[in-house]
């Protein structure tokens, strides 16, 4: 194949999934000429499973992504067919946004975004090969024998990597849903010494719409007020599609457990390891037997299509299996499917092989991000890409790394986890793996990453005024909140009655009398006017910092401990092999992660505290006993 | 640098009359002065540097008086780690200075690792760089004792309990988060607040339990268990009257008298020993005795110590090998008896079984070879063999500690509760006492709960 010279950029991304456009998005805004390199230009920020963003944990991620100046909030603002705040009934610190993507519109916004960004140049091409000289990426060369030259190049190819499609034991090469799979391209990065795993992740039977009767189901309507992931969205879409409920039925599980012996998932034919949050219908059924039923959602694909995805059907049984176990549903008796569920099979990056900003140890300015890091999920991808985006632009425009950290962000918290601890199973983000998700809230999502968006040239001046006023406004009134005092007035006794309060006995602190758990600052906003009008986003932040502020002063105090060790960086050539003391397990794995700080290092599995606080010794003391060559 | 505040007894323990207590740290006045009250009233805070002060620790919890003590002040830089120090000198019983140090974790120090004052003196700059490979030494040597206490510590009864309360709080925490990360799942029951509140009351209430059987532990009252075993009439009780210096066991010449466990608190050269006399191990018909027999074989399993008496007048017997064989792997010393009767036991094979330096020989009746017995003891003590016995002393301050961190957190979380605070803030206090708890037992935190909640609910599409 003749290679010929197509052009030279700042930064190449491989793959235009939803790592791949926030990563091209990032680098371009950010000011660094921009290529990205994909499969197929319809096929965009595709959502090969569940047409949904957001929910616990990754709903905030994407509150993040728009704090830092990403595009995945803005697309699904668009793009949606239905909204809805999750965990209303709980506190502040897990409430989460969840949309439905009409998942053909979200490709058509996501695309027109990324056509319409100065510094960034869309091209479908095959990526085969990377140019790399001396340890450092120089470029790639495509299918064609294009070369394409660049100081640092993403990869974001998610589950392409050697697919396989496996459905009941028919098993064949291809990327998720019938796309070509790169082959050259997994061998290619083996070839660059790059270690990696084989995992697995499935997808539910779509069906037609016009064949489910609704009336076996339950209605799941959207929420009724005006909603936004993004910050910056002023339209609101209030035409919203409903989802549905149904259920397994014992005749499901019946179904099931017959052709148990037809599934690749117990015949041993699937080797890669699924997500345990995601098992797949047979899973559910054989590990939680006692259980009578499942809930099945059904969800409308978007405006202009009649295809429904059926969320807890997720299945690699053979088709003809599949037929039975959708007609055993009630509602789903007459069901026509549309495209059967598959497996899928693909190769990922070990993640500990990387740095904090996705950049990998191995090859220099080589980034990868998204499911090829071993994560499941849009959301994640989205952030690892944007990540990966802002870094490689930073790296190209001599401007300081950004890593978040764990108290920062839901973001912080993923990398670490991938960098640090890597992932035996495809990774999801939950909340309960923030340390410290009091402080990493739907609601403050701005007020913790709007300056870093905006230090990188990702948040525009008019939009970091208004951030700026809004804190201003914050923090005055919850100073005023402090200062004012409220009088036993019969109003506000009454207000407080009707809460099922206590009534007031001498004057108190309006802060004081809001930290009452019955409390709401909008009755106390009767009595209390606040300085000046105020917006809901407002009044909520105030809100939750008075009533809460003593669980988020604790935060606080656990984060600053935590900052401490952050801050004790451990050189970059140390050589654990010269420090005697520490044990065996927990140098092999300080090697391998090459951990940057104390603090990361006592995150690492294997490592325990007597081997960090003999680390520490030989840090502090200054001369790092001997350094390797 | 900076660092937070620790605490530990800095005198070797059960050695004379005084013991300190060492505090280090940004709060390390601030955390005397609340504990502490001098006659004149003055908080420590506002005296100058490197001066001693007479007065009383009280509980500021009950407002007891605990200790009456003398406490040296000292501002950083000018002292041993380089930081604030207070030294708190208390009587040198085990139970005074435990008392003291237990108060001062209370009041937010932490147990210091072993080696860390020293450590900090050597980060602080304090020290010179060349002794950083001693340091490294110490610190090795120290925490692999320690871990070996903690997994030994696990095998109890303590643990036992323990990981009955943070299972419990696990299975609830599980089921919050799932609440949480899966709101759209009904078919996981939601964690209600009065279910919240019960879960934490029982815990608390099982702390509480806690604290008070255990709180004084048994080691850190009492010194180490030493047991005295040997068949029938071999001298056993003699040789317990004879360093208590009373007599309490009954000293007959009819094999079997001692039916019971008889206990005795000797201070051996600066050693606390808890003396256990037991009747002769071997198989019996009667009925008393048997009871007898099977609390000393209990007994064996818990000592720090054994006494393992031969008869030198006789050879040794089957039950004497049996003997050798039960208490193998243990630390021990063997006591040959009755050197002043005819000796007719191989005492080479004594020796071959024990190793020589681990076999003294005695006549009680003569008070013959009881110092060296003494001498025996106290230096398999100071020479560090016995050291379990001073760790877990120190540990189980630390439990102690650590258990009332976690019931005032679990405290926290059930008084939320009642408040109508929002689930999701409860359980931070929740998580919190499961990771203190955990802390007792070694355990780590994050993955097992992920662990829980996969393998107990039915999550995902
Ligand atoms: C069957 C299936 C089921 C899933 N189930 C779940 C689930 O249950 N829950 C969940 O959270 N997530 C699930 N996901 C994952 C979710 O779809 C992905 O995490 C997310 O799309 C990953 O984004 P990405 O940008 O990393 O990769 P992708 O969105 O897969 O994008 C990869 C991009 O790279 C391009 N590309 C690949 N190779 C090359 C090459 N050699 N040259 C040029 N371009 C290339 C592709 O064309 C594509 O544009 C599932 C995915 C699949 C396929
Ligand atoms: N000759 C001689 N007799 C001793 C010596 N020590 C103890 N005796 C005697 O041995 C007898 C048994 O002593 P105890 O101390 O009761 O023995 P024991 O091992 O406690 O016996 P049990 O409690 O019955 O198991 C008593 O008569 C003691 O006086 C010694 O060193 N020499
Ligand atoms: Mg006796």
């Amino acid at each position: 194949m003749p290679q010929f010279e197509a052009g030279t950029f700042d930064c190449i991304v491989i793959g235009a999934g939803h790592a791949g456009a926030e990563a091209a998005y990032a680098a371009a805004k950010m000011g660094a000429s921009t290529v990205v390199l994909t499969m197929n230009l319809d096929m965009i920020a595709f959502m090969p499973c569940n047409p949904s963003l957001g929910g616990p944990a990754k709903g905030i991620v994407v509150r993040e992504i728009d704090a830092l100046g990403g595009v995945m909030a803005k697309v699904i603002d668009k793009t949606h067919i239905q909204m809805r705040m999750l965990n209303t009934g709980k506190g502040p610190a897990v409430r989460a946004l969840r949309a439905q993507a009409d998942k053909v519109l979200y490709q058509q916004e996501m695309k027109r975004i990324l056509e319409e960004q100065p510094n960034l140049t869309l091209r479908q091409a095959v990526v085969e090969r990377l140019i790399v000289e001396d340890g450092e990426v120089k470029g790639v060369v495509t299918q064609i024998g294009a070369i394409f030259r660049a100081k640092t190049v993403i990869i974001t190819t998610g589950t392409f990597l050697r697919g396989e499609v496996i459905i009941g034991d028919l098993k064949y090469s291809s990327g998720p849903n019938n796309q070509m799979p790169s082959i050259k391209l997994a061998d290619h990065l083996k070839e660059l010494g790059l270690q990696t795993v084989r995992f697995k992740t499935g997808t539910p039977p779509r069906i037609n719409s016009n064949t489910i009767d609704y009336s076996k189901t339950e209605i799941q309507p959207g929420d009724d007020v005006p909603r936004s992931f993004s910050y910056e969205t002023t339209e609101f879409i209030m035409d919203q599609l409903p989802c549905w409920l149904t259920y397994t039925t014992p005749e499901t599980h019946e179904i099931i457990n017959e052709n148990l012996h037809l599934s690749p998932m117990y015949s041993g034919m699937i080797k890669g390891k699924g997500p345990s949050y995601c098992p797949s219908i047979e899973d559910k059924i054989v590990r939680f037997a006692d259980k009578s039923r499942h809930q099945i959602f059904l969800e409308p694909e978007g405006r202009n299509t009649r295809e429904v995805y059926v969320q807890g059907l997720s299945t690699s049984l053979p088709e003809h299996v599949q037929h039975r176990l959708i007609a055993s549903v009630p509602g789903l008796e007459k069901a026509e499917m549309m495209r059967a569920g598959y497996a899928i099979e693909y190769d990922s990056v070990i993640a500990t092989q990387l740095w904090p900003t996705l950049e990998t140890k191995k090859i220099k300015n080589l980034y990868t991000a998204g499911q090829i890091n071993g994560t499941s999920g849009y959301e994640e991808a989205a952030a690892q890409g944007l990540m990966a985006g802002i870094n490689a632009a930073c790296n190209v425009l001599g401007k300081d790394e950004v890593v978040l950290d764990r108290s920062e962000a839901y973001i912080g918290v993923l990398v670490d986890d991938l960098v640090t601890k890597g992932t035996s199973e495809p990774y999801r983000l939950l909340t309960s793996r923030a340390e410290y998700r009091l402080l990493l809230r739907h609601d403050n999502a701005d007020m913790r990453l709007t300056e870093i968006g905006y230090q990188n040239g990702m948040i525009s001046e008019e939009r970091y005024e208004s951030f700026v006023a809004k804190k201003a406004q914050i923090d005055a009134e919850i100073e005023h909140l402090r200062k004012v005092s409220v009088k036993p007035t019969e109003e506000i006794q009454a207000i407080i009655a009707e809460a099922g309060g206590t009534a007031l006995r001498e004057p108190m602190k309006a802060a004081d009398l809001l930290k009452r758990p019955e409390m709401k600052y909008s009755e106390l906003c009767t009595v209390v006017p606040p300085l000046e009008e105020i917006t809901d986003e407002v009044a909520e932040q105030v809100e939750i910092f008075i009533k809460y502020e003593g669980y988020i002063e604790k935060a606080m105090q656990q984060v600053e401990r935590m900052k401490k060790m952050e801050n004790k960086r451990i050189p970059e050539n140390i050589d654990y092999d010269a420090i005697s003391g520490i044990a065996k397990e927990a140098k092999a794995n300080l090697k391998a992660v090459q951990p940057l700080s104390i603090a990361q290092a006592s995150r690492i599995s294997g490592v325990n505290p007597s081997d960090i606080a003999i680390l520490l010794v030989y840090i502090e003391q200054g001369k790092i006993a001997k350094v390797s060559g | 640098m900076h660092f937070d505040t620790i605490a530990a007894i800095s005198t070797p323990m059960g050695e004379g009359a005084i013991a300190i207590v060492r505090i280090s740290g940004e709060y390390a006045w601030e955390i005397a002065d609340r504990i502490f009250q001098s006659p004149a009233a003055k908080p420590l805070c506002e005296q100058p540097s490197h001066t001693i002060h007479y007065g009383h620790l009280h509980d500021p919890a009950t407002a007891e008086v605990v200790e009456e003590v003398m406490v040296s002040i000292m501002k950083g830089p000018k002292t041993f780690t380089r930081e604030d120090i207070v030294e708190i000198n208390c009587h040198g019983g085990i139970t005074s200075v435990n008392r003291v140090l237990e108060l001062v974790l209370t009041e937010g120090a932490r147990l210091a690792e072993p080696g860390e004052f020293t450590k900090r003196a050597f980060l602080n700059g304090r020290i010179d760089l060349s002794q950083a490979e001693a340091v490294m030494d110490l610190i090795r040597a120290k925490t692999d004792k320690a871990m070996s206490v903690a997994l030994n510590q696990m095998e109890g009864k303590l643990s036992h309990l323990i990981g009955d309360l943070r299972t419990a709080l696990l299975e609830t925490l599980a089921q919050v988060e799932v609440n949480i990360d899966y709101p759209e799942y009904d078919d996981v029951e939601e964690v209600t607040i009065p279910l919240m509140v019960e879960k934490g009351e029982w815990v608390r209430d099982e702390i509480d339990q806690l604290l008070r059987t255990s709180s004084q532990g048994k080691i850190l009252r009492e010194g180490l268990s030493t047991v005295i075993v040997g068949r029938p009439n071999v001298g056993k009780s003699s040789l317990l009257n004879s360093l208590v210096q009373e007599n309490k066991a009954i000293v007959t010449d009819i094999a079997g008298t001692t039916r019971d466990i008889i206990e005795e608190y000797v201070n051996v050269r600066g050693v606390p020993l808890r003396l256990v006399d037991t009747a002769g191990i071997r198989e019996t018909e009667d009925i008393v005795e048997r009871i007898g027999v099977e609390r000393s074989r209990q007994v064996l399993k818990e000592a720090d110590l054994i006494l393992l008496m031969v008869n030198s007048s006789e050879p040794l017997t089957d039950e004497d090998e049996r003997l050798f064989e039960a208490v193998a792997g243990m630390d021990m010393l063997v006591i040959v008896n009755k050197t002043d009767l005819p000796a007719k036991i191989d005492l080479e094979h004594v020796y071959e079984m024990a190793g020589k330096d681990r076999v003294i020989t005695t006549s009680i009746l003569q008070e013959q070879g009881i110092a060296e017995l003494e001498e025996a003891i106290a230096s398999l003590f100071f020479e560090g063999s016995l050291e379990s016995g001073d760790l877990s002393y120190v540990s189980n301050a630390r439990h102690i500690a650590l258990l009332k961190q976690a019931r005032h957190t679990i405290e926290d979380a059930v008084q939320a509760a009642k408040a109508g605070v929002p689930i999701d803030m409860i359980q931070i206090d929740v998580t919190r006492t499961w990771e203190i708890l955990g802390e007792i037992i070694g355990d780590t935190v994050q993955d097992s709960l992920l662990n829980e909640l996969f393998s107990k609910f039915c999550l995902g599409k």
